[in-house]
């Protein structure tokens, strides 16, 4: 392959044929006598890469050994910290979830030590389902947390239409644990832990299966349908699909807050973050890469969203759950059955896995650069306004950008400078294209005034969705963020010249 | 149905739509609001001071032939003389055609022409000796990645040896999109934190680069040579096929029809990525350690991500990540 890195396929033979996704789970026909590469020992029965076979129990100590080390390296979880398992249905999470529950059980070696709690969100309104189907869906889901014994939350995506505004102000980020401060953290717990003894620890750790979160009850018929009404009007799969991942995650940050829960940990393996990433490349979010696809998201302010599957791939989590038996409950999605071309994510899954077959270390190259990402603003800029919807500083300027420029000579009329845009083409051009600085807009258009307070990635999606969105805190954003800005455009308009001031202000 | 008026002057028919924005322009409009913006481009980021030797990288492909033509239009505008500057690959059956084009370009503009060769240049190795050296059991062709390296040294000493102070190319928003999305499947981290601005300005005592067209989409670059019947080579590199620049390309082709914009979006990520900073340079400059490995028998020795060989006492081969992890303790937490 024409990798940066050739030392791959060193070590396979030549002329053989490229690994295939490999559904059987006995051991290779080629070497009937061949043994476990990790302990020599054991008979084979999966493959991770090409020529790698573990038997079962170095298979389990591997994946086990991946997920603590992946939190244990990065040092953000600290012990006595209420997290939030964001579970949806599918492999990925539901082997989180295990993991989380397995690591917490009392004769696991270095127990984990913090506190779960899971959150399930029904997105049936999105796809169309019937009442029938997501209730019976949501039966599944009850039996499977059930079994967890962890503190359960269902909710549904309607709840995001009864969000207060408080959800998109940015909390003030909580300075991040220093080493000390994380070692004097454990110390501190293991010292509460021998002060309580043995039935201290016990009561600590006992799960109490508490009753669900369930304020509002099922969503009302209207709310259902103002979400598939939303959802229709939606021009692009790309933008619904945008819109549904910006939606669900509002909600689940809201659960977290009003319950206390500091982290929330997400299922993404490296396989799906691989394809986001190049996702998140072509939806023009190159600026924010490293909070999309990195260990640890914290723009969000006092919730931190955390990844600890991100160095599974997809192939290890299928084998395991297989393996394992772990429980997951399969949903329809916005994408099921959607033909390949649909969106930008069903575009990019596909090509990555099919280039993953072609050359087996697309999806480890892809990750090995997105560990090299790093979250710093560019060229020192200072943290300025905050996206609304994906809550990342804004990365649209006027000075060098070229992308600025490329947006403006597609609305401005030919053979003038396109230097100026104060003012130009109203209707459905002001829109789009906004290089411009703030203030060349009068506050009348609101869809314009929320245009301004998102970033680039937003900006494009919001073309595709043909009105502001229903539901009052989305309305009422823009007077709440900058009122300032608001005040000083409107004095702007009456103000003359120096000389005229006094005058003006003397008369007001 | 009649076509509709040009938007621009009114009086002509529009004989053509621009990809971008939708807007009906007759033919002369549209090759004059390519031209003033390719203009702007230069003067916002001062790309080519009055005064300036421009060598033009012309390779007789719509690009290149484009690119020559505007600066030969913007050329008293702006106060710069141009060089063309052609590079000779050695690749049988396809560079001599495309070197007639652009001989011919040359006579037709009244441009100086100089072509470099890289028999001449790199004591012998034209690409298809490159070609068959670094044929392998790859699945793909290493032998561009040879080729671009040393094409942009060619061009460097083309542009001293006609005494220019700058070198543009004619790469359009398509060619910086597919690159981006090519530098991340193959994980180029080193070509990823350098590129995205609009060129360089020269850095270890290289001519400042730029590229003029950065971003105007390919499409309208070809609307452009067809309204100003430009003569231009249009035929792909032999080696091309194979070249896994190929999936990118597909790639952004399927992007562009999922949606319009794709193009502009992936400019505008790979202008704002933020990666680790670079580790130091290092002994030689890519095409002299390419040329190095080619010389000694092991082609592949400068394109690996590690010097080892570069320096018979470098440091060791580090391990690499994908392994299995090794038996570390896992820390407390």
């Amino acid at each position: 392959m024409c990798e940066m890195s050739e030392e791959y396929r060193e070590s396979a033979p030549k002329g053989s044929p490229p690994p295939r996704v490999l559904v059987s789970l006995l051991p290779m026909p080629q070497n009937p006598g061949q043994k476990c590469v990790k302990c020599k020992e054991g008979l084979p029965v999966v493959v991770i890469r090409a020529g790698d076979a573990f038997c079962r129990d170095c298979f389990k100590a591997l994946y086990v050994h991946k997920f603590r080390a992946m939190l244990g390296k990065n040092r953000l979880i600290f012990p006595g910290e209420k997290v939030l398992l964001a579970w949806s249905g599918g492999p990925s999470s539901s082997s989180m979830v295990w993991q989380v529950l397995e690591g917490l059980s009392r004769d696991s070696a270095k127990r984990l030590r913090f506190v779960p709690g899971v959150i399930y969100v029904d997105e049936g309104a999105t796809c169309g389902q019937s009442p029938e189907d997501r209730a019976k869906t949501l039966a599944e889901v009850k039996l499977v947390l059930q079994t967890t014994g962890f503190p359960w939350h269902i909710v549904a995506l309607e709840e995001v239409f009864s969000l207060p505004p408080s959800v998109l102000r940015c909390s003030a980020q909580e300075p991040l644990g220093t080493e000390s401060a994380y070692k004097a953290a454990v110390d501190s717990f293991l010292q509460q832990q021998h002060a309580l003894g043995a039935d201290g620890v016990e009561r600590q750790s006992q799960h109490c299966a508490q009753d669900p979160h369930s304020p509002a009850g099922p969503p009302t018929t209207a709310q259902t349908q103002a979400m598939s009404r939303l959802f229709d009007s939606v021009k692009t799969l790309t933008a619904k699909e945008e819109l549904l991942q910006t939606l669900r995650t509002h909600l689940i940050l809201h659960v977290a807050r009003n319950h206390g829960y500091s982290k929330v940990m997400t299922g993404d393996s490296c396989t799906r973050l691989a394809i986001k990433l190049m996702t998140s490349l072509a939806l023009g979010r190159g600026a924010f890469l490293a909070w999309d696809t990195g260990f640890s998201d914290e723009r969000h302010g006092d919730v931190v969203v955390v990844r600890p599957m991100r160095e599974h791939t997809l192939k290890e989590v299928a084998f395991y759950n297989r393996l394992f038996a772990v429980p997951s409950v399969c949903t329809p999605a916005l994408d099921t059955k959607a033909p390949e071309k649909a969106s930008i994510h069903r575009l990019m899954e596909t090509f990555i896995l099919r280039l993953q077959a072609q050359f087996p270390s697309t999806v480890s190259t892809v990750y090995r650069t997105s560990e090299k990402l790093v979250k710093a603003p560019r060229d020192g800029c200072v943290a300025g306004p905050r996206c609304l919807l994906c809550m990342c500083t804004l990365d649209v300027d006027t000075a060098d950008s070229a992308t600025a420029f490329g947006a403006q000579t597609s609305h401005l009329p030919q053979m003038q400078p396109p230097v100026t845009q104060a003012g130009v083409a109203a209707g459905p051009c002001c829109c789009a294209g906004m290089g411009g600085g703030p203030g060349c807009y009068r506050g009348e258009d609101p869809r314009a005034q929320v245009m301004e307070q998102l970033c680039y990635g937003c900006r494009v999606n919001m073309k595709d969705l043909p009105e502001v969105l229903p539901g009052s805190f989305w309305v009422s954003v823009p007077t709440m963020r900058f009122p300032r800005a608001t005040a000083e455009q409107e004095v702007q308009e009456y103000l003359l010249g120096d000389s005229e001031d006094e005058a003006r202000t003397s008369e007001s | 149905m009649p076509a509709p008026q040009c938007a621009s002057c009114h009086t002509a028919r529009a004989a053509l739509r621009r990809p971008r924005s939708g807007q009906a322009l007759c033919g002369a409009c549209f090759c004059a609001a390519f031209e003033a913006e390719v203009l702007h481009t230069v003067l916002a980021g001062r790309l080519l001071p009055p005064g300036a030797v421009v060598a033009v990288g012309a390779s007789g492909g719509k690009d290149s032939t484009v690119l020559a033509h505007v600066l030969r239009e913007l050329a008293p505008r702006l106060g710069i003389s141009l060089h063309l500057v052609a590079v000779d690959e050695g690749i049988g059956g396809y560079r001599d055609a495309a070197l007639a084009a652009v001989r011919r370009q040359a006579a037709r503009w009244d441009l100086p022409l100089t072509v470099v060769a890289y028999a001449d240049l790199f004591g012998g190795w034209t690409m298809d000796a490159v070609a068959r050296s670094t044929a392998g059991s790859g699945r793909s062709r290493a032998c561009c990645t040879f080729c671009g390296v040393l094409r942009r040294r060619a061009l460097e000493e083309g542009a001293r040896l006609v005494g220019a102070t700058h070198v543009v190319t004619g790469h359009n928003a398509d060619d910086m999109a597919e690159t981006v999305l090519m530098n991340f499947l193959r994980g180029d981290a080193g070509r990823l934190a350098r590129g995205g601005g609009l060129g360089s300005p020269g850095e270890g005592g290289a001519l400042p680069r730029c590229r003029p067209l950065q971003l105007a989409s390919q499409k309208e670059v070809v609307l452009y040579a067809h309204f100003r019947r430009l003569d231009y080579f249009s035929e792909e590199c032999v080696y091309a096929p194979e070249a896994f620049r190929g999936h990118a390309r597909d790639l952004l082709k399927m992007l562009e029809a999922a949606r319009p914009s794709a193009v502009l979006d992936l400019v505008h990520s790979a202008e704002r990525l933020a990666l680790a900073p670079r580790r130091p340079a290092r002994a030689l400059c890519q095409a002299c350690a390419l040329l190095d490995g080619l010389n000694r028998g092991r082609p592949r020795l400068a394109i690996g991500k590690g010097r080892r060989g570069l320096d018979e006492e470098g440091p060791p081969r580090e391990p690499q990540p994908s392994r299995p992890p090794t038996s570390e303790p896992v820390p407390d937490f």
